[in-house]
């Protein structure tokens, strides 16, 4: 059995690691601060790789099934004998998945972070927020109730906003911090209505009675989807407004404009945050809840769906423009999270239908390996350049060897080339799309065979094109990263190579059956000749200096202009916010705040005020006032007695 | 020629005790407005003496009050003085409208 104490261990080693760090190593102990952390997510990792073991090869079938194991449970706060909101572990294949991939990929960023923050003066500042963000995250996938994922929500959104906002000197990195936080509050606001709405319904907040009540026949069901309003069942919009609060954290239409600029942070958050672990928490808070979406709410799960290719489509395209690294790699995450979401979308529950669910936690399993890996290269790149874009970058395939073969097995992978790990996970998804939904896979592939075609260019741009101009004598002794940083990406690209061997459909599945994949090549080898000539046609437009590309951007030029402003999403959202919110419900309502409840104030005050400026000349500070008041007073009393009495 | 009634007695301490009100309210030296005040006091002792001999013959608690209140009027003396030097040593006056520090 497994042993709920050093599962406990995972999420608590980086809490104290925080605490430890925060308080005491940014005075004490500041280069030292970074091993530390580095140490404690090594053991974080090596218990979840254990319990990862155990989980799915010792204990956690059960007559071929696997079953969820609440490993953990501490009733926190109890409302009534049937509603709490508990703390606890629960294990199942996705959250024992999750917690590899957290604890695994902040292990390699806080390894690469010792090389890329060396000497930033708030080195220890740094490793106490990443282990914040752990801590958070890892809570968030181990969490047994809707409830404390909420919490653990808040608390990833908190880390992402210390960590985008860590350049706080410079005010583009303040800026996207808030936008970020702004944003994700925005669609936190409908995750929080949602689990109202779910919980009001089902009379729970735990995970397991919530699914259980809302999947199988009986009262509570028939109540959520007999009420109405307007015009959808409770049960749709309480899934809807939950999946908004994921489209938040994950970057989807309409909620997507933050993402980008959350590259302000440091490189190594980006792969780390913004890349493998948070952005797709709102992947995995559909798959937590996939089988009441897929049970009993298709029509959820279909908006689901079209939102997720709705996004990955126009991340892909705005991908092909941009000429900052990060922001492509941005782009090209919200394309990939888009993948996931539309997989989760088309998905069925049970056996073989339950190939998108499956794929979509294959993809998201190795794309947080290749994509943190990007990063990790991106970040060697402008660490040697000092510069995040294309222009200044160009012909550093010699310069940075390791880097610039690993960041090749990266792209790879990420364009699903045969045998890297994105060719196997893409592959399943686009399988089901076929099995579902024609439309979805027809743009599905339009998307892969973007997404090779922007990679490529990335990669071209990056390695190949011009000779790089060494700018004086810094880059004598300074070619390659440190080994530090190579570490980590030597090893993320050894995984994207072996990763899509891995057999999912054997592990992770929506009702924990295990089913076999059958590997169609016919099926298989439509997409990857797409992404071949993709990569042909980048090859041939960016591997050589040329004015193709500006010709190509002049031809369509309109188009080019729009993708190339991010069809202008943020300034539409400014323009509503801006001139629409703030004037017709933000002014009117400062005006009444100031001129009315403020006013209502400042006359009593001043009534107030006159009173006593009229009656505080008796306060003469003479005796002999106060005596003449006390006798006249005096005098005004017999007066009155013998008024009254006499 | 009549006797001396209560009345006449009562008239006495009336005058006396106006003319204390009057000298407490119009003299501007704190010494002065204690004399005034003992003034006052000793309106009272007289209606006190007067009550007690003309309606209360046989008791003795009008005497008794009296004598308190020299009593306490000379303790008051001594208490007043000793603000009143005090006064002066701060502010180098023992006129009243000086001591007016204590306002809004």
């Amino acid at each position: 059995m497994l042993n709920s104490n050093y599962i406990a261990l995972i999420p608590l080693l980086p809490i104290i690691t925080f605490l430890i760090i925060g308080l005491f190593g940014r005075r004490y102990f500041p280069k030292f601060s970074g091993i530390l952390g580095t140490l404690s997510l090594l053991v974080a990792f090596v218990l979840s790789a254990f319990v990862a073991y155990q989980y799915f090869f010792e204990v956690g079938k059960v007559y071929g099934v696997y079953q969820k194991i609440i490993a953990m449970k501490y009733v926190w706060l109890q409302f009534s004998p049937n509603v709490a909101i508990d703390m606890g572990i629960l294990l199942d294949p996705i959250s024992v998945m999750m917690i590899v991939i957290v604890t695994f990929i902040s292990l390699m960023v806080h390894i690469y972070s010792m090389g890329y923050m060396h000497g930033e003066p708030r080195y220890a500042t740094y490793y106490a927020f990443l282990s914040l963000f752990t801590f958070s995250m890892l809570g968030l996938v181990l969490s047994t109730n809707i409830f404390q994922i909420y919490i653990f929500w808040e608390l990833v959104g908190v880390s992402s906003f210390l960590l985008i906002g860590f350049y706080y000197e410079k005010p583009s990195a303040v800026a996207a911090s808030k936008k970020a936080f702004i944003v994700t509050r925005f669609a936190d606001l409908g995750f929080l209505i949602g689990i109202l709405v779910l919980s009001y319904f089902s009379g729970t907040l735990d995970f397991q009675t919530l699914i259980q009540r809302l999947t199988t026949e009986g009262s509570y069901l028939s109540n959520i989807v007999s009420s109405s309003f307007l015009g959808a069942s409770a049960l749709t919009w309480g899934l809807l407004l939950v999946f908004a609060g994921g489209a938040g954290k994950s970057a989807m239409f309409p909620f997507h404009i933050w993402l980008p600029d959350a590259m302000e942070g440091p490189t190594p958050v980006s792969a780390l945050i913004h890349a493998a672990t948070m952005v797709v928490a709102g992947v995995y808070l559909v798959a937590r809840l996939f089988p009441i979406f897929s049970n009993s709410c298709p029509g959820a799960l279909d908006v689901v769906a079209y939102i997720g290719i709705f996004s990955s489509l126009l991340a892909a395209i705005i991908a092909c423009t941009q000429t900052d690294i990060k922001r492509v790699l941005a782009y090209s995450t919200m394309s990939q999270i888009g993948f996931m979401m539309f997989a989760l979308g088309v998905s069925g529950f049970y056996g073989e239908e339950g190939v998108g669910f499956m794929g979509s936690m294959f993809h998201l399993f190795t794309h947080s390996i290749f994509k943190a890996l990007l990063f990790l290269g991106a970040g060697a790149v402008i660490h040697y350049v000092h510069s995040n874009e294309m222009k200044d970058m160009g012909g550093l395939r010699k310069l940075m060897p390791i880097t610039h073969i690993t960041f090749l097995l990266a792209c790879l992978a990420i364009a699903g080339i045969p045998p890297f790990a994105g060719f196997f996970s893409k592959e399943e998804i686009l399988l089901a799309c076929w099995n579902s939904n024609k439309i979805i896979f027809g743009a599905a592939v339009l998307t892969a065979g973007l997404t090779a075609f922007y990679m490529f260019r990335l990669y071209f741009s990056i390695f190949w094109n011009k000779e790089y101009k060494t700018h004086g004598s810094h880059d004598d002794h300074h070619g390659e990263a440190p080994g530090s940083m190579l570490l980590p990406l030597i090893i993320l690209a050894g995984l994207s190579v072996v990763a899509g061997f891995v057999p999912f459909s054997h592990l992770v599945t929506a009702d924990g059956l295990r089913f076999e994949t059958e590997f169609h090549l016919g099926f298989a080898i439509g997409p990857v000749l797409l992404a071949t000539a993709a990569i042909f046609l980048a090859w041939y437009m960016y591997a050589k200096e040329s004015l193709l590309p500006q010709k190509m951007a002049d031809s369509f030029k309109s188009f080019y202009t729009a993708a190339y402003r991010k069809f202008y999403f943020d300034e539409i959202y400014l323009f509503i916010t801006k001139k629409i919110i703030f004037n017709l419900i933000g002014r009117p309502a400062a005006w009444i705040d100031k001129n009315i409840f403020d006013g209502f104030m400042n006359l009593i005050a001043s009534v107030t005020e006159f009173v006593s400026e009229s009656v505080k000349s008796f306060q003469s500070g003479k005796v002999q006032d106060y005596a003449i008041y006390f006798f006249a007073g005096t005098l005004g009393f017999v007066l009155l007695f013998i008024y009254l009495w006499i | 020629m009549n006797e001396i009634g209560l009345t006449h007695i009562l008239f006495i301490s009336t005058a006396l005790f106006f003319i204390g009100v009057y000298g407490f309210l119009t003299r501007k030296n704190l010494i002065t407005m204690l004399m005034a005040i003992e003034l006052i006091l000793n309106s009272v002792n007289i209606n006190f003496i007067a009550f007690n001999k003309y309606l209360y013959a046989d008791k003795l608690d009008g005497l008794f009050f009296t004598i308190f209140i020299i009593t306490i009027a000379a303790a008051e003396a001594a208490v007043a003085i000793a603000i009143i030097i005090h006064l002066y040593r701060s502010l180098k006056s023992i006129d009243v409208d000086d001591a007016d520090i204590m306002k809004f």
